[in-house]
């Protein structure tokens, strides 16, 4: 049987952009797929505290310096991660590689500071059920972000040897700074659950 | 930078104004796998992997099977001495738990694994890598659980290992850890794969197959996606605070300190319920596409059936408290969840009216596939009325772990989704094997199966109305439930040799069935257009859709399109909605890693039941696989 052949595809582009590409899909839903655990900790927080007499138990709310200066570099950390997309997108090598180095100590930075806000719960995991979830809430985000710092710094490693000038290359630091919006996006609730809630 | 082919720089063919057979050459020298070890450890593609999958979660259905063997034995007869409670405890949560997580989910998605590609004309699933990971780090789970079984660690607290007893105080030792890591291996693979179905299925159809085109399976496993994308979530939250209430003493279900033992079932019921239509919407999917098939005439009710998969994905995360409704929760709640789970007959409803339309209105083929859609049906719809029985309270409470529940579940997972799924394999399997099943052994397997499953199953309602509990190891002869319990045991036995009967046609008929030809069935969907089995590329060329029944509305087959490369991996995208082409994107090549991230992660998983530490020491091995595995390796798949 002779195929008739409709549709000549041979002009199209070798690598989708955006929407074209799977890898953005890809990355999409995992981000759903990690928004609704930390949409369901903080469902597991709420349902605890509704409980629970007194909230927090046995313990004074967060101190409140921490975690407010890690949101403040979390949100600082947008403005460099937003340029380098752009760049990206305008296939830049040398500014996304500088963008992406900067981008490196943008992740490194919160985790540092992250160090000093699990003593600022002034409460630990194993003292009561308040301590286990904002624990397991912190703890889930550290993940969040040591994860893409990982994938952040192979990223930037890549960008400087021979691969890095290929369109494919641009697709991953767009959606590697994408998934980064994503990491502070769900820090947002998160603070706001951990330090404002039990202050109301 | 993109090139067009009429660029001068891009001098790698396409297959424009090739022959057939030198495309077909040099295709299969792109796309196969060859016969060796570690390319077989190796291999990505979706249908060599789809086969071991379905073939894994086959043997986990034997070794569940056994297991419930082994129970009827002990429950043939009052007082029995065959098998002690501590075994048996650990017999019906391996049963429960074997079934659900390694067979029933895995299996389904493996199905869409093999099938999806096929159905939409594509070359292979997206992300390939990780569907080879999803399914080493789903054998590793089942090797976990089954190993530890084997030397008497097997978990014993049920399929849904409520707290308390699943926790520290009441279940000391490692089996509850054993269980709860082994939902975090199967959990992984589900939503690996779920990811990688959404993708295929959104930007990996052929040119023309715009939304209203979409097989209706392929529908179904979409909505299923996004069930488990959705519902996994919560299994994983639960689980992990399980394993560290047991390990690190946290205090999430000690209400001592604060925590609550009901938090449990509301987080595994949230994706206890969704994971019963992630269960039972592949299997409608799978009717739905064999139906027009076997009546010889399009589906009727495209657009009613879509919706209804669609509304009963999302209903399915309003229902979950109707597992609750004994642990006394407020009343105004228990009567929404009343309303919602009564509510979700009416999507099941019509797509069994729209089934019934399209066999009416059709020429139905009584060919085996068709019977057991039919036993599918008849015996859905009594698991579906009992179902209405109880998602109302009083009569919920009444038969709350009795054998009536055992017998509603058993109606509703067995006749709702194992009937399809063995339709699917007489359906589907001469596809990939290439060869047909026996019509006359499908018979008699549709009989023995059909009468062993009723004559079990319909006789534990009535234990369950005599008060007979779920769970016990034995009864006393007083009880007055001893006739009953040795029919349904005998009947056991014939669904069992129902069971053996169908894997021996599978068996002879790969070995020496009647050759299938491409569409045996003359069946109206994609998978039928190629070769079976298919060749490694699937395609020869990517056909280009114009109706939703290509094979019947283009007599001479559907037209393809052409100019895709043939000398590296490489696969049309399209848009979401229309399916207009926008790329030719590359196809990932064979790799090793994700065999080893697989085997890192399960390292990590396995020794962080023993120490917490393996989750920081655990981390770089899996790290430096995953960094090895992205890591482009220059190929002409990394070029763009």
């Amino acid at each position: 049987m002779k195929e008739k052949i409709a549709l000549d595809v041979s002009h199209l582009p070798l690598h989708g952009e955006g929407m074209a590409s799977l890898t953005w899909w890809g990355t999409c839903a995992f981000m759903l797929i990690e928004g609704t655990g930390f949409a369901l900790s903080i469902a597991v927080y709420l349902y605890l505290m509704s409980l629970a007499p007194l909230w927090p138990i046995r313990a004074p709310a967060p101190d409140l310096l921490p975690g407010s200066i890690l949101t403040l570099i979390l949100l600082a950390s947008l403005v460099p991660n937003i340029l380098v997309g752009r760049w990206a997108k305008q296939k830049a090598l040398r500014k996304v590689r500088l963008g992406l180095v900067i981008m490196s100590f943008a992740g490194i930075a919160p985790l540092i500071v992250r160090i000093y806000e699990f003593p600022a719960l002034h409460v630990s995991w194993d003292d009561n059920a308040y301590g286990s979830i904002t624990w397991l809430m912190l703890g889930l985000h550290t993940t969040h972000i040591l994860t893409d710092l990982v994938d952040t710094l192979v990223l930037t490693a890549l960008m400087f040897t021979r691969h890095s000038d290929n369109p494919r290359r641009y697709g991953d630091v767009a959606d590697n700074g994408m998934y980064w919006n994503f990491v502070v996006a769900t820090w947002v609730p998160l603070y706001l659950c951990l330090y404002w809630v039990p202050r109301l | 930078m993109s090139r067009s082919r009429n660029d001068p720089e891009d001098r790698r063919p396409s297959d424009v104004d090739l022959p057939e057979a030198e495309v077909a050459r040099r295709l299969h020298r792109t796309w196969a796998t060859p016969r060796t070890l570690k390319d077989a450890l190796s291999t990505v593609d979706h249908k060599i992997i789809g086969r071991r999958y379905i073939a894994t979660a086959f043997v986990f259905l034997i070794l569940g099977g056994l297991l419930a063997l082994a129970m009827r034995l002990q429950l043939a007869a009052p007082e029995a001495r065959i098998i002690g409670p501590d075994r048996y405890n650990q017999i019906f949560t391996m049963h429960g738990t074997t079934m659900m997580f390694l067979f029933a989910v895995p299996v389904m998605e493996a199905v869409g694994v093999f099938l999806v590609p096929l159905m939409i004309g594509t070359r292979n699933i997206a992300f390939p890598k990780l569907n080879a990971f999803s399914y080493w780090i789903y054998l590793a789970g089942g090797i976990l659980l089954w190993v530890a079984f084997a030397v008497d660690v097997g978990p014993d607290v049920g399929w849904f290992a409520y707290v308390p007893l699943a926790g520290p105080e009441f279940s000391p030792g490692k089996r509850a850890d054993i269980w709860a890591q082994m939902i975090t291996f199967t959990e992984v693979s589900a939503l690996a794969v779920s990811v990688e179905l959404v993708a295929t299925i959104f930007k990996q159809r052929a040119p023309g197959m715009s939304l209203d085109r979409i097989p209706v399976f392929v529908w179904a496993m979409l909505v299923t996606s996004f069930l488990v994308i959705m519902a996994m979530p919560a299994i994983m939250v639960a689980s992990t605070t399980l394993i560290l209430d047991r390990l690190v003493g946290t205090h999430f279900y000690n209400p001592a300190e604060g925590g609550d033992a009901l938090l449990w079932q509301h987080l595994f019921w949230f994706f206890g319920h969704p994971e019963v239509y992630i269960i039972f919407l592949p299997a409608v999917g799978m009717v739905s596409t064999m139906i027009p098939t076997f009546s010889g005439r399009p589906i009727f009710g495209y657009l009613a059936l879509v919706m209804a998969l669609i509304a009963t994905g999302i209903l399915s995360f309003g229902l979950w408290v109707h597992h609750m409704f004994t642990t006394g929760l407020p009343r105004l709640g228990e009567s929404f969840f009343t309303a919602s789970s009564m509510s979700i007959a009416v999507p099941a409803g019509v797509q069994i009216f729209c089934w019934i339309a399209t066999l009416w209105a059709g020429r139905p083929q009584m060919k085996a596939p068709l019977l057991f859609i039919c036993g599918f049906i008849f015996t859905f719809v009594m698991g579906g009325m009992t179902g209405v029985m109880v998602a109302s309270v009083p009569l919920d409470s009444q038969v709350h772990d009795t054998y009536f529940v055992v017998a509603h579940f058993h109606y509703v997972l067995i006749g709702g989704a194992l009937f399809p799924l063995v339709a699917a394999i007489y359906y589907w399997l001469p596809k990939a094997t290439g060869r047909m099943m026996s019509e006359r052994l499908g018979r008699v397997v549709f009989g023995l199966i059909f009468v062993g499953f009723h004559g079990t199953f319909f006789p534990m309602h009535i234990l369950g109305l005599m008060g007979m509990p779920r769970r016990v190891y034995t009864y006393q002869p007083e009880m007055g439930w001893g006739g009953i319990n040795l029919f349904v045991s005998v009947s056991a036995l014939v669904l069992a040799a129902g069971f053996l009967l169908f894997f021996i046609d599978v068996f002879r008929s790969a070995r020496s069935g009647p050759l299938a030809g491409p569409n045996p069935w003359n069946a109206p969907t994609l998978e039928w257009a190629t070769s079976s089995p298919p060749e490694s590329y699937n395609f020869l060329r990517i056909p280009v859709v114009s109706s939703a029944n290509p094979l019947w509305d283009d007599p001479d087959g559907p037209s393809v399109a052409s100019g895709l490369n043939i000398d590296r991996r490489e696969l049309l995208v399209t848009s979401v909605v229309e399916a207009l082409p926008e790329a030719r994107e590359s196809s990932p090549t064979d790799s090793i890693w994700p065999l080893f991230a697989a085997l890192a992660t399960a390292i990590l998983l396995i020794a962080s039941i023993f120490t917490p530490w393996a989750v920081v020491w655990g981390a770089l091995p899996v790290t430096l696989a995953l960094i090895c595995w992205f890591w482009p390796k220059g190929e002409p798949e990394d070029e763009a």
